[in-house]
């Protein structure tokens, strides 16, 4: 089976303290260390393990930039076989929409049976893997957190719905799966693996090479334009606890047991 | 002299003369003896390489005191004193043992040498040798058979019992005591009756027992008893020989090699491959042990030397808490393997991944490397090595619990496993209150002094362990020491990330702290966490002298340097808790008392278990992260050992051992009976200068 699993490369929500920056254009990006988005590091597991009992090729592919390709590289560490950096300057700041339109000039140039999205990234809309589905044309799940191989038509994936419930569904290849946290134990990748690929070539794929026009994507091309970033004002009801973590520990466990929250 | 029977040598029976099986007897068993050690060598010459030739002095001192000393067997008293007793037994008559072989050939053969005064002499010490053997045969047989050692079980996963082959070993040893007295008594008894000078057999041994017991038995019937225990005993000579490679009673014969080839240092850990080099490492194709082969040959020695006594996993903190790893079946299987894999008859069967068929994956993380195993191992069989290689190799095929792997990626991005901050190392220094009473050196920045504070990531980080760095940085400015730290500069010293398994983080760490400790320009470092003070002391090289805080503080104390107020809480009794890597791993038990004993009016016990024995908090470093299956936590077993000894203060010299001991006292319920303290925030409450 033919994998390409689209990552991205994303400030570690557990390796950094986020702050928007003054002008509400973005979040502070001095000092932040960037890792694979998590959902997406799920998204290459499964691919492998995919792959491992079926067989076929693992394809990683990410859009951004020079520095993008630290993620490629530690994803096929983990065991993907190729990685494709799509990168140029006409394409920075592109909108969901322009992210999908790169991401369907890519699975075209290649013969994918399935295409897999982690469920959202840093920007939180998750909404990359369903617009990439439509402009494909093809089927898509979403929040999957289980795949079997029935045969290669065919797919049964599972997710999670409400109350701890799960919903089985079948699924005609070629698809689109956006991947949930907790379908595997993704493995380890060291630093021994990442070095093993240094010097692995990873092909550039600009504008030319995808046959994109430079105004449909990026800035030019964005029908959303984020206005601003901001840290809400507190509202009446709020409280905000202070002190060490332990005396917040101790105010937190007291007011929970006031409003009857705890027992 | 005539003989008053007739010997082995020249006997017949059913007109054969039996110095045949004299002959053949030993032909077959030193054939058969030679063929299975040459099958049992034969893996270890596959397996990995290992530097075992270097400090010859150090080993042979191993050999004279863990070996023939038996040094470390008192330690458990009982079975201690039953195996002293048998192996000096083995000891007196192997001298015996090895003539009487040839007294099959020659009638009343001996060594030269032998046959005057002091060849008297050696036959009533080994009649006494042979007398006590047994008696400790029957007495470990009872123990083994009867009451039953706890330590001795064999839990239902790890197999099947092993005192089956135990008290058959037992009872075979016997067998050759009471053959060859019989043999001797037999021939004493007929010259007795024949009024003819007899061999003296000192009285109260087997012999001199047997010899009364038989003086009046007819000649014919003494003649029949001397041949056949001495063929007997014989043919139970040749088969013990043969059957040691068998099973744990082969440590009779590799024990000896495997003390000599044991670690002569501690604190390390292994490198990667032997031969080397750091910067080589790039270039080796795979990690670690991920098969049997993968071990390096004094690590397949040990499997076939582990005698199956049980005392690593009695000592050990992770089986003791109901963890998935029991030292002994680390050994055992990979014995069982061996075995199995290296048939004694047909080809090698083919190598198999250990992990997922004989070891799994919770088994080799549940280790803390706390070296309480081998610490107690009575013949120099390593742990800590092994599960450091095994989890290289689980490393490398990325085999590594979530719970791992972010801390993992953190000391990677920012040099420290909880993800903060570099820039806030040092904010424990440049707190507002603490600096304006305490000014601490940020050396890189300009700054240059002559001791650098190395204070690693939990004591930079964590809320609670920020007060053992200020108080180390008081106590050093009490001392009048010279001192500063590297702020964010300053990464993980890497002790647990090596021990882990991630050797190529740790060398990133290692490079980048060697080179900023090298720019510092300091002479000397001190570090509160024994940790770093291990990792920077053995794993890095080149480094200035690095010294425990603990260290520092009683060399002050002594000269005079650090003046100390005295206790005035007489309802408070100390107790000291050895942390595993000052203590086994460093040999640093008596600094760190003797800077509580210089606090004047002081109550200190101690626990039942302390310096060597001491039992592991649960683990550093790493191991805080790692979520083990356990019954217990180890450190709730050791406060609760705080309690029975009468304490109601542990002082610890470790940031982890701090975290570990404040958790269980919540989580035992002791909350205003027992409380934790580093060392050093004890001293720095008691300085004179301090407020």
């Amino acid at each position: 089976m033919e994998i390409l699993v689209c990552v991205k490369r994303v400030p570690d929500t557990a390796e950094n303290e986020i702050e928007v920056n003054r002008d509400g254009t973005d979040i502070n990006r001095d000092d932040l260390v960037y890792s694979v988005n998590e959902w997406d590091n799920y998204a290459v597991e499964e691919a492998i393990q995919i792959v491992d009992r079926v067989g076929g090729k693992v394809t990683v592919v990410t859009i951004g930039d020079d520095e993008s390709e630290e993620v490629l590289r530690r994803e096929m560490a983990m065991g993907a076989n190729e990685g494709l950096l799509v990168a140029d300057d006409a394409f920075a700041g592109s909108d969901g929409r322009g992210i999908a339109t790169l991401l369907k000039a890519v699975v075209e140039k290649g013969q994918y049976d399935l295409v897999l999205t982690g469920a959202q990234a840093d920007g939180g809309a998750g909404q990359v893997g369903g617009m990439l589905a439509a402009m494909l044309d093809q089927p898509y799940a979403s929040l999957v957190d289980h795949i079997e191989v029935v045969d290669d038509k065919t797919l049964k994936v599972g997710r999670e719905i409400e109350g701890g419930n799960r919903e089985m569904n079948e699924i005609q290849l070629p698809c689109v799966l956006s991947i949930q946290t907790g379908i595997n134990e993704p493995r380890y990748v060291g630093i021994r693996g990442i070095r093993k690929v240094a010097s692995v070539d990873i092909p550039v794929l600009g504008a030319a090479e995808l046959g994109i026009a430079g105004d449909s994507v990026g800035a030019a091309g964005a029908r959303v334009k984020v206005e601003d970033y901001f840290v809400p004002e507190l509202g009446a009801g709020a409280e905000m606890l202070e002190g060490s973590t332990e005396e917040i520990v101790e105010k937190l466990v007291e007011l929970l047991k006031a409003k009857g929250g705890l027992k | 002299m005539e003989s008053v029977l007739i010997a082995p040598a020249n006997f017949t029976f059913l007109g054969i003369p039996t110095i045949l099986f004299s002959a053949l007897i030993p032909l077959v068993g030193i054939a058969l003896f030679a063929y299975i050690m040459a099958k049992r060598i034969a893996p270890l010459r596959l397996a990995a390489a290992d530097t075992r030739f270097d400090d010859i002095p150090a080993r042979i001192n191993n050999v004279v005191k863990i070996w023939l000393a038996q040094w470390r067997q008192p330690r458990y008293m009982t079975g201690g004193v039953l195996h002293i007793l048998i192996f000096f037994g083995f000891l007196a008559l192997v001298i015996h043992t090895t003539s009487l072989v040839f007294v099959g050939f020659k009638e009343g053969f001996t060594f030269p040498g032998m046959d005057g005064a002091f060849g008297h002499f050696y036959r009533i010490v080994k009649d006494y040798a042979a007398t006590l053997v047994l008696l400790a045969c029957i007495v470990a047989a009872v123990r083994r058979g009867i009451v039953r050692p706890e330590r001795y079980a064999v839990p239902a996963k790890y197999g099947h019992d092993h005192t089956a082959e135990a008290v058959f070993v037992l009872a075979l040893i016997s067998l050759l005591m009471i053959t060859d007295s019989l043999f001797e008594a037999s021939l004493v008894a007929a010259q007795v009756q024949q009024a003819v000078p007899a061999e003296f057999l000192a009285p109260g041994t087997l012999a001199w027992l047997f010899k009364s017991i038989l003086l009046d038995t007819p000649r014919e019937t003494l003649q029949t008893l001397h041949i056949i225990s001495y063929y007997l005993h014989d043919l139970a000579f040749f088969f013990f020989l043969c059957f040691l490679p068998m099973g744990k009673h082969f440590h009779v014969i590799t024990s000896l090699f495997n003390v000599f080839f044991m670690r002569t240092t501690t604190g390390d850990v292994k490198p990667v491959k032997y031969g080397i080099t750091d910067a080589q490492l790039d270039d080796l194709e795979s990690f670690g042990v991920k098969k049997l082969e993968d071990f390096t040959w004094k690590h397949l020695l040990d499997f076939y030397t582990c005698a199956d006594c049980g005392r690593c996993s009695d000592q050990c903190p992770a089986r003791t808490v109901g963890r998935p790893l029991s030292p002994r079946f680390i050994s055992i299987k990979g014995r069982d393997l061996l075995f199995k894999n290296y048939p004694l008859r047909g080809e090698p069967l083919p190598s198999e991944p250990l992990i997922g068929s004989i070891y799994e994956e919770d088994e080799i993380w549940s280790c803390t490397t706390c070296g309480a195993c081998e610490e107690e191992c009575p013949i120099g069989i390593e742990y800590i090595d092994k599960i450091v290689d095994l989890r290289r190799g689980m490393v490398d095929e990325g085999m590594v619990p979530q719970s791992l792997q972010k801390p993992l990626k953190a000391l990677e991005k920012r040099g420290n496993p909880w993800g903060k901050m570099e820039k806030k190392r040092s904010e424990w220094a440049t707190a507002k209150d603490f600096a304006a009473e305490c000014e601490v050196k940020l050396l890189g920045e300009g700054d240059t002094a002559e001791v650098l504070y190395f204070v690693d990531s939990i004591s930079s980080y964590d809320d609670r362990m920020q007060s053992i760095a200020q108080s180390t940085a008081r106590v050093l400015t009490a001392a009048g020491i010279d001192f500063g730290i590297l702020g964010k500069e300053e990464k993980d010293s890497g002790n647990e990330v090596r021990r882990f398994g991630e050797e190529m983080l740790f060398q990133d760490l290692k490079n980048h702290n060697t080179a900023v400790i090298a720019e510092s320009g300091v002479k000397k470092i001190v570090t509160a966490d024994p940790h770093a003070f291990n990792a920077l002391a053995h794993d890095y090289s080149g480094l200035p002298q690095v010294e425990h805080v603990s260290q520092v503080v009683a060399r002050a104390v002594q000269s005079g340097k650090l003046a100390l107020n005295k206790i005035n809480d007489s309802a408070k009794v100390y107790t000291y808790h050895d942390p595993c890597y000052l203590g086994r791993h460093n040999a640093i038990y008596e600094d760190p008392r003797q800077a509580l004993d210089a606090l004047e009016g002081i109550q200190r016990v101690e626990m039942a278990k302390n310096r060597d024995r001491s039992l592991c908090c649960g683990g550093g470093g790493l191991m805080l992260f790692y979520e083990p299956e356990e019954e217990e936590r180890m450190a709730v077993l050791r406060v609760k050992m705080a309690a029975a000894a009468g304490a109601n203060v542990i002082v610890t010299a470790c940031p982890f051992c701090l975290v570990n001991m404040e958790d269980a006292i919540k989580v035992a319920g002791m909350e205003g009976t027992m409380e934790a303290i580093d060392l050093v925030e004890l001293i720095d409450q008691h300085l004179v200068t301090a407020k």
